[in-house]
């Protein structure tokens, strides 16, 4: 227009809005915004596409991939326990317990047997990873509710005492790479154990203090409540599993399901939720760190002396006979599964992670619709997922 | 839970024109599977989440297997006499055949309510290159929804009646399925046309190469 010597169009003159019908994907009322994969409140590269009417949710789809490695690819290539540092980076914040359901697959495709004393230590290092996950992800949920970065620091003093004792068994705070086929890799000395069983003996005082400044928290109440609903039929078609599906009364726990390791001879409770809603949510992994701490009483008094290693355990040339497992544990963030093919070689022919948090947020989109942006941060905060595991 | 073979019964009886084959599992861990054919699959699954006596309401792990074609060789052994009246020679004939391959959706069924399983189901394609459709089994466990998109990922199953089959880890545009056990990854991932081999042909109309210095024949 500049240039050719008429006159610039009066502002009259311009189209206006063009009136669209309700049903028109693009309404001018709709508004479609990318979150993420950098955003902060996603924890990691995860992406939501969401259609928003005002501030209202009205579609939410979740974008996965941006940290696809195909772990599964590589776990095909190289040998059993050649994979076993990879399953850290599944789930690194709960890489002890990760470690633990690969072996436990393993252990069933080959019939390996694991000696009393490295069950035992199996147990305690999942339970304390469970406190530690479980402590952390309520930080980050405070931390999406926008209170303040004060309970997620209070969450990471206590991980510290924790990851100490991680490094001092194993030699690393995060990527343990610690449980082996048939035992685990060290055993630990009394001196560990003790300090191990002082450090749950103090862990109530956190959780005490922890609750009194988080429970009664009038934003808390004000912004969980209600918020985030799961129907539990809904969820049990889904496949939610672990403390999202018990927050919406699901009693479903594979440690009392399947039995496995020495859970039989533990006395724990399963709390259940009864509505389903983000305050549950928050409350059930309260509730389960003091269950997991009774655990770890239990643990500590009945640890007996022995092997840590079966000793016929084969770590070099190890190769099960043809066949298929599927072992699964019950993680901090639900059922982690491990299903594995053998044809006879060192290498696994097919090997496959079910991942608990992929599948955890197949109902995102229905716990969402209807809030608003500020409420699905915090409903995806209290699903707890790490893109380690969900995008392998 | 009732064996695998009594499902196994009641299922031929339920749907007389499915195939039900058991599939063995020859390791430690002795987890038979249950083979249905495509064509019945849904509504085997569904009896199988509807039955109250198995209820198998939670299906927790779905996944994809290839199995690429396999050359076998068979080797038959007869006996020929001897005319000179010695022993009967031996002769060993061996015969190559090929198997042909297929992709296989695995599905492990659970009951939350009854608190059994797992019972596994499998489903068979026809081929691994241009048959490769399965019935979704998405409808009747919305847990199979991501694990589905998953294998059309990285396996290529097309799966009819997913509600929303797209790749979910890969990209939208990538073309292969990288967890076939016959990919080849390429050299670079991020190559991609530029301008630049269009400017260096350009230039050569400028440049012209310099003839060739004539070598002095010996």
């Amino acid at each position: 227009m500049i240039g050719n010597g008429s006159a610039p169009a009066p502002f009259a003159s311009f189209p206006g809005p063009t009136v669209r019908s309700v049903n028109d994907p693009f309404h001018g009322d709709l508004l479609e915004v990318s979150m993420g994969p950098q955003h902060p409140s996603t924890h990691g590269v995860f992406r939501m596409v969401v259609t928003l009417d005002g501030e209202l949710i009205i579609k939410l789809k979740p974008v996965f991939g941006y940290l696809h490695r195909n772990h599964e690819k590589i776990a095909e290539n190289t040998t059993y326990l050649g994979s076993m540092p990879y399953t850290d980076r599944l789930d690194y914040l709960c890489s002890m317990s990760t470690n633990w359901a690969y072996a436990l697959a393993v252990e069933k495709l080959a019939g390996q047997a694991v000696p009393e004393r490295a069950q035992y230590v199996r147990v305690i290092l999942a339970e304390m990873t469970r406190l530690v996950n479980h402590s952390c992800l309520v930080g980050f949920l405070f931390n999406d509710l926008g209170t303040s970065f004060t309970p997620l620091l209070y969450a990471f003093r206590e991980r510290e005492k924790f990851l100490d004792l991680f490094e001092a068994l194993s030699g690393s705070r995060m990527m343990c790479n610690y449980q082996r086929f048939g035992g685990c890799r060290v055993d630990p000395s009394s001196e560990w154990l003790e300090a191990a069983r002082q450090i749950v003996e103090n862990y109530p005082r956190f959780l005490d203090e922890y609750e009194t400044m988080l429970t009664g928290n009038e934003i808390m109440l004000a912004r969980t409540q209600g918020i985030g609903r799961l129907g539990l039929a809904q969820a049990i078609n889904a496949g939610i599993t672990g403390p999202v599906l018990r927050a919406s009364g699901g009693s479903y726990d594979v440690r009392k399901v399947d039995g496995y390791g020495f859970y039989p001879r533990f006395d724990f409770r399963v709390p259940l939720g009864e509505h389903g809603d983000t305050y549950d949510r928050y409350m059930l992994r309260i509730l389960e760190m003091r269950e997991s701490v009774k655990i770890l009483q239990q643990a500590f008094r009945d640890i007996p002396a022995g092997p840590i290693m079966d000793p016929k355990a084969k770590l070099r040339g190890f190769r099960p006979k043809a066949g298929e497992a599927y072992g699964r544990i019950e993680g901090p963030k639900g059922e982690l599964g491990f299903y594995l093919i053998s044809d006879g070689s060192p290498n696994p022919y097919r090997y496959r992670v079910r991942p608990p948090t992929l599948i955890n947020l197949t109902l995102l989109e229905e716990m969402c619709l209807g809030h608003t942006i500020a409420d699905a941060v915090v409903i995806l905060g209290s699903i707890d997922i790490v893109l380690g595991e969900v995008d392998r | 839970m009732e064996s695998l073979e009594q499902i196994r019964d009641r299922l031929r009886a339920y749907f007389p024109a499915a195939q039900v084959l058991i599939v063995t599992n020859p390791g430690v861990a002795a987890e038979h599977s249950l083979l249905v054919d495509a064509a019945h699959g849904r509504d085997i699954a569904l009896f199988l989440r509807d039955d109250s006596a198995l209820a198998l309401d939670y299906c927790s792990n779905a996944t994809g297997v290839d199995w690429p074609d396999k050359e076998i060789t068979d080797s038959v052994k007869t006996a020929v006499p001897d005319p000179a009246g010695g022993a009967p020679k031996i002769i060993e004939q061996k015969t190559t055949r090929l198997q042909p391959g297929c992709l296989e959706a695995v599905y492990h069924l659970y009951s939350m309510k009854l608190r059994h399983g797992p019972v596994i189901l499998r489903l068979r394609t026809a081929n691994r290159s241009d048959q490769t459709t399965l019935p979704s089994l998405t409808p009747i466990w919305r847990s199979c929804d991501f694990q589905e998109r998953e294998i059309y990922d990285l396996y290529g199953i097309i799966f009819e009646g997913h509600p929303d089959l797209r790749r979910l880890l890969m990209w939208e545009g990538f073309k292969d399925h990288p967890m076939r056990k016959d990919y080849v990854d390429p050299d670079d991932y991020e190559w991609e046309p530029t301008a630049h081999a269009q400017v260096l042909e350009r230039a050569k109309a400028h440049f012209p190469a310099a003839p060739k210095p004539e070598v002095p024949k010996p």
